[in-house]
C-alpha cells in the first residue's frame, strides 16, 4: 500500500478493510498490555498460534493481540468474539481446550470463566461481568479489540474519520469551538478546560508552534496513560494532529516516561505506519497540512510530568519547572507557543469530533464532562482500570466495579488524585467523581489513581508515604517546597515512631500553609495536601500517635507489640516454628511468650495463631503485661 | 578496552545533530545510548555527548546527574529497580526489597561482586493493579513473592551464565 492522498482513498481503503472482514467469524482476543505480558501473555500468544495451526482452524478464525483491557487482577484475558466470551487468568495449557472446545463446538470451557465472589455465579460473557457492566469504555473501549501496531484495525474502528472532518470540513476556529463546546476539562490533574487552552495557544502570536503529549505519569497508582498509550496509540496520535490543526502547529512531541517501554514500542510502530501511510508528514490526505512527530522519551523523575519541567526536559535541560505565567501556551517549547495535553485528554478528541459536543457533554455532571479513566487498586477485590461517567460515585466505583474490600475487612479510606490529592472517609463516600466535587470534599481528581486503604491502613503512615515520596521527587530548585515537606516530613515520621510531641498538628498546619502558599510549581503548592486531608477526616488517629503513642490500625511498627496472652495459649508451636527471629519460647504443652527485646515485629506470629485460639494480640498504646514466669509456663 | 559507542553510531548521532534545529534535545537519547552500550556513562561519555551535540560538559552533566535512569556510577548487567510506591508498598513492597538484598547479600544501591545485579529502588512503575513489582532493565515484573524472586534470579543468572 501506498500514501494515502485523499479522504475519498481513505474511506476506499476501509471500506476494503472492512469487506475483508467477516463479523460473524470467531475473533480470538489476547490482552497484552504490560502487566499481562508479565504474566505470561506472550506464552499463551505462542500457545495460540501453535493450536490453532494444529487443530487446522487457521481458516475459520482470527487471533488478535490487543492492548490492556483494564482487569489487570484476572489477567492474562482472552476474549473471543463475535459473542464476547470471556476467559480469564488464562494459561497456555488452556488454549488447547479453548479451540477445541469453544472454538469448534460452540461449548464454554466454564473453569475459566468468571466467578462472582459473592454470589458463586459465573458469568460468560465480558458484558455480564459486574467490573465491566458498570462501566462506560468511550476511550478504553476499542483496546480491547484491535491490535495497537495495525493501522487496519484502527480504521476499521472508525479511525482517522475525525481528522479527515477536520482537515476538510471544519476551519481550525471551529476546531476549537467544539472541544469548547464539549467542555473537555484536562485529564492530567489540574481540570483546565482544554478549549480555552487551545485557543490561548492558537491566538498566541508566532509562525511556529509545538503540540506536546503528556504520557510521563508518574502519580503513585496510576496507570491509566500507560494503557492508552500502550493499546491505541492512534488514537493518541489522531487527537494530537487534529490539536496540532486547530492551534497551528506541524510538530509535536510524545514524552513518554522511561518506565513504560512498550508504549514508546507500540507507538513508534504506530507512527511508522501513519508515515508509509502519508497519515504523517507533508500534505495529510491532500490537504495541505503536514505534521511530524518525535517521542522523546524521560529517564526517570516524576517532576518531568509537571509541564514546565516536561518542557525543559525536552529542550535537553534538566527536568526543572519554571514559574508561571507565562504559560506554555504562550511561551513554550524554545519560546514558541505550545500547547500540552494528557494522554486521555489527547485520547478523548477524535471521539468528540466524531460524536459531536452535544454527545460529549450530555455525559457527566454540570462541571465535569464524559468519562474518566481511574486505576482501581490497593485493598480492593477487582484491581484494574475503570472508565466511568463523571458524576459516578465512589461508593459504586469501589464496591460495584471494584467488588469492594477483600477479606473481612472493613473499608476505611480512599485516596485520590496522587500525591497531591487526598484521603475520603466512608462517610464521603457518595461524593462524586467531579473536578470541583472531589476537591471540595478535599481531594483531588488528580490523574486518575484511586487507592482503596482498609482498616489495617494508617493515616499517619500514609500521610508520611505520601511526603516522604514528594521529598524524594522534589527538584529542590525552590526553598518552600525543599524544605517544607522535608520539615513535615520528619514531624509525620516521628509520629509513626512514638516520638511526637504536643503542638506537632498545629506546627503541620503551619508549614503546611508556608508551602502552600509559596512553592513555585504544584508539586510544592499541592504537597501538604495529603497530610491536610488526613488531618481533617482522621484528626483522632494524629491525637492517638501522639498523646497516646497508640497507632489505631496496630499498623505502625514503633508502636505495637505482639503478646501471647497466656490464658488463650495451647502451646501447639505454631508461632514458635514460624517466628524468623528466634523470639518466641515454648515447649510442648507449655504456654509460649514472646521475648519482647528479640521481636522484629513481623507479624508471623498473629498470622500462625491458629483462628481457633487466636491467642497472639497486637497491643498499641499500652504496655505490655509481664510474661508468665518460667515455672508456671505449664500447661493443663 | 570496551568503548563508549560504536564509531557508527557516533557517526550516526553526529549527522542528526547537524540536521536539528535544537540538536541539544538529543541529550538523553545520547546518554541513554551510552549506557545501553558501555553499562553506565563515564565522564568521557558526558565529554563525548557534550562535544556531539555541541554544549558544555556541565550542561550534560546537569541533566546525567537529574534522572535516575542514567547511571553515572557503573552498575551491574542487571539493574533492578524495586517499585517503591504506594500499591507495591501497601502489599508487601518492603519485604520484597528486603528479600532481594537476602538473597543478593547487598543493600540498596549495591552491586553483587559478580557485577550481575545492582538494586535501586524506583517510583511507580506504573504496574499497580500486578503490586508488588520490579523492573529488570526494561522488563517489568509482577504480582512477586519469594519464590517468584528466586525464580527471576535463578533464570538471568543462567542467562549470563549460558
Ligand atoms: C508535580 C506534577 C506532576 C505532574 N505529572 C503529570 C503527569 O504525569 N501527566 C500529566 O498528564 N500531567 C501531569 N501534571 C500536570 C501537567 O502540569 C499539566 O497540567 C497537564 O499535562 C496538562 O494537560 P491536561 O490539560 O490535558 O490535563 C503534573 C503536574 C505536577 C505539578
Amino acid at each position: 500500500m501506498s500514501r494515502i492522498k485523499s479522504p475519498a482513498e481513505l474511506e476506499a481503503f476501509r471500506k476494503e478493510i472492512l469487506a475483508q472482514r467477516d463479523p460473524d467469524k470467531p475473533c480470538i482476543t489476547l490482552c497484552s498490555g504490560s502487566a499481562c505480558n508479565a504474566t505470561g501473555s506472550g506464552k499463551v500468544a505462542a500457545a495460540l498460534e501453535l493450536e490453532i495451526e494444529k487443530q487446522g482452524v487457521t481458516t475459520e478464525v482470527v487471533s488478535r493481540r490487543t492492548g490492556c483491557h483494564g482487569f489487570c487482577e484476572q489477567g492474562p484475558i482472552v476474549v473471543i468474539y463475535p459473542q464476547g466470551i470471556c476467559y480469564l487468568k488464562v494459561q497456555p495449557e488452556d488454549i488447547a481446550e479453548i479451540i477445541s472446545e469453544t472454538i469448534k463446538k460452540q461449548k464454554i470451557v466454564e473453569r475459566l470463566l468468571y466467578v462472582d465472589p459473592n454470589s458463586g455465579e459465573r458469568a460468560t460473557l465480558e458484558e455480564d461481568i459486574p467490573f465491566y457492566k458498570n462501566q462506560k469504555r468511550l476511550v478504553l473501549g476499542s483496546n480491547r479489540k484491535i491490535d495497537p501496531r495495525s493501522l487496519e484495525d484502527y480504521l476499521a474502528v472508525e479511525g482517522y474519520q475525525a481528522l479527515t472532518k477536520v482537515l476538510f470540513e471544519m476551519t481550525p476556529e471551529q476546531v476549537v469551538g467544539e472541544v469548547k463546546d464539549a467542555k473537555l476539562r484536562g485529564r492530567g490533574g489540574a481540570g483546565f478546560p482544554s478549549g480555552l487552552k487551545w485557543d490561548f495557544a492558537r491566538k498566541a502570536p508566532g509562525d511556529q508552534k509545538y503540540v506536546v503529549v503528556n504520557c510521563d505519569e508518574g502519580d503513585p497508582g496510576a496507570y491509566m496513560d500507560r494503557s492508552v498509550m500502550e493499546g491505541n496509540p492512534f488514537a493518541v496520535l489522531e487527537g494530537l494532529m487534529i490539536g496540532a490543526y486547530a492551534i497551528g502547529a506541524n510538530e509535536g512531541y510524545i514524552y513518554v516516561r522511561q518506565e513504560y517501554p512498550l508504549a514508546v514500542a507500540n507507538l513508534t510502530v504506530a507512527i511508522e505506519k501513519a508515515e508509509e501511510y502519508g497519515l504523517l508528514g507533508k500534505d495529510i490526505l491532500g490537504s495541505g497540512f503536514d505534521f511530524t512527530i518525535k517521542v522523546h522519551r524521560g529517564a526517570g523523575a516524576f517532576i518531568c510530568g509537571e509541564e514546565t519541567s516536561l518542557l525543559n526536559s525536552l529542550e535537553g535541560k534538566a527536568g526543572e519547572p519554571n514559574a508561571r505565567p507565562p504559560f506554555p501556551a504562550i511561551r513554550g517549547l524554545w519560546t514558541k507557543p505550545t500547547n500540552i495535553n494528557n494522554v486521555e485528554t489527547w485520547a478523548n478528541i477524535p471521539m468528540i469530533i466524531n460524536k459531536g459536543a452535544a454527545f460529549f457533554s450530555a455525559i457527566g455532571t454540570e462541571s465535569s464532562k464524559g468519562t474518566k479513566i481511574f486505576s482501581l487498586v490497593g485493598k480492593v477485590n477487582n484491581t484494574g482500570l475503570v472508565e466511568v461517567p463523571m458524576g459516578a460515585s465512589l461508593r459504586d466505583i469501589i464496591f460495584k466495579i471494584g467488588g469492594g474490600v477483600p477479606g473481612d475487612k472493613k473499608f476505611k479510606a480512599v485516596q485520590t488524585g496522587g500525591p497531591s490529592g487526598g484521603c475520603l472517609p466512608e462517610g464521603l463516600l457518595d461524593t462524586k467523581v467531579d473536578f470541583d466535587e472531589l476537591s471540595q470534599a478535599g481531594a483531588m481528581m488528580g490523574s486518575g489513581g484511586m487507592i482503596v486503604m482498609d482498616e489495617d491502613t494508617c493515616l499517619v503512615d500514609i500521610a508520611r508515604y505520601f511526603l516522604a515520596f514528594l521529598s524524594d521527587e522534589s527538584c529542590g530548585k525552590c526553598t518552600p517546597c525543599r524544605e517544607g515537606i522535608r520539615q513535615m516530613l520528619k514531624i509525620l515520621t516521628n509520629m509513626t515512631k512514638g516520638l511526637a510531641k504536643e503542638g506537632d498538628i498545629d506546627l503541620l498546619f503551619e508549614l503546611a500553609e508556608a508551602t502552600k502558599g509559596s512553592s513555585m510549581c504544584a508539586l510544592g503548592k499541592t504537597a501538604p495536601n495529603p497530610v491536610l486531608s488526613t488531618l481533617k477526616h482522621f484528626r483522632e488517629e494524629y491525637e492517638a500517635h501522639i498523646n497516646e503513642k497508640r497507632c489505631p490500625s496496630l499498623s505502625c511498627k514503633a508502636l505495637i507489640d505482639f503478646y501471647i496472652d497466656p490464658e488463650k495459649c495451647k502451646g501447639c508451636g505454631a508461632c514458635f516454628r514460624k517466628c524468623p527471629a528466634e523470639a518466641i519460647e515454648g515447649g510442648k504443652k507449655r504456654i509460649h511468650v514472646i521475648v519482647q527485646d528479640k521481636c522484629t515485629k513481623c507479624g508471623g506470629c498473629h498470622e500462625a495463631c491458629p483462628a481457633a485460639f487466636d491467642a497472639v494480640n497486637i497491643l498499641s498504646g499500652v504496655p505490655v503485661p509481664e510474661a508468665t514466669p518460667e515455672e508456671a509456663r505449664a500447661i493443663g | 578496552m570496551k568503548k563508549l559507542l560504536l564509531k557508527k553510531e557516533i557517526d550516526a548521532f553526529r549527522l542528526k545533530a547537524q540536521t536539528l534545529e535544537h540538536p541539544r534535545e538529543m541529550v538523553v537519547d545520547l546518554l541513554r545510548a551510552i549506557q545501553d552500550h558501555y553499562g553506565w556513562v563515564p565522564d568521557e561519555g558526558v565529554e563525548l555527548t557534550a562535544d556531539i551535540l555541541g554544549v558544555t560538559p556541565i550542561e550534560v552533566e546537569e541533566v546525567a546527574t537529574f534522572y535516575d535512569k542514567i547511571y553515572r556510577q557503573p552498575v551491574g548487567r542487571y539493574p533492578i529497580h524495586i517499585c517503591d510506591s504506594i500499591c507495591c508498598w501497601t502489599r508487601g513492597g518492603e519485604e520484597i526489597a528486603a528479600y532481594l538484598q537476602k538473597l543478593l547479600g547487598i543493600e540498596l544501591g549495591e552491586t553483587t561482586a559478580d557485577g550481575l545485579f545492582t538494586l535501586l529502588p524506583t517510583c511507580c512503575l506504573g504496574g499497580c493493579g500486578r503490586a508488588p513489582s520490579i523492573m529488570v532493565g526494561q522488563r517489568f515484573h509482577g504480582n512477586l513473592t519469594s519464590e517468584g524472586l528466586e525464580q527471576i534470579i535463578h533464570e538471568l543468572r543462567a542467562e549470563a551464565g549460558g
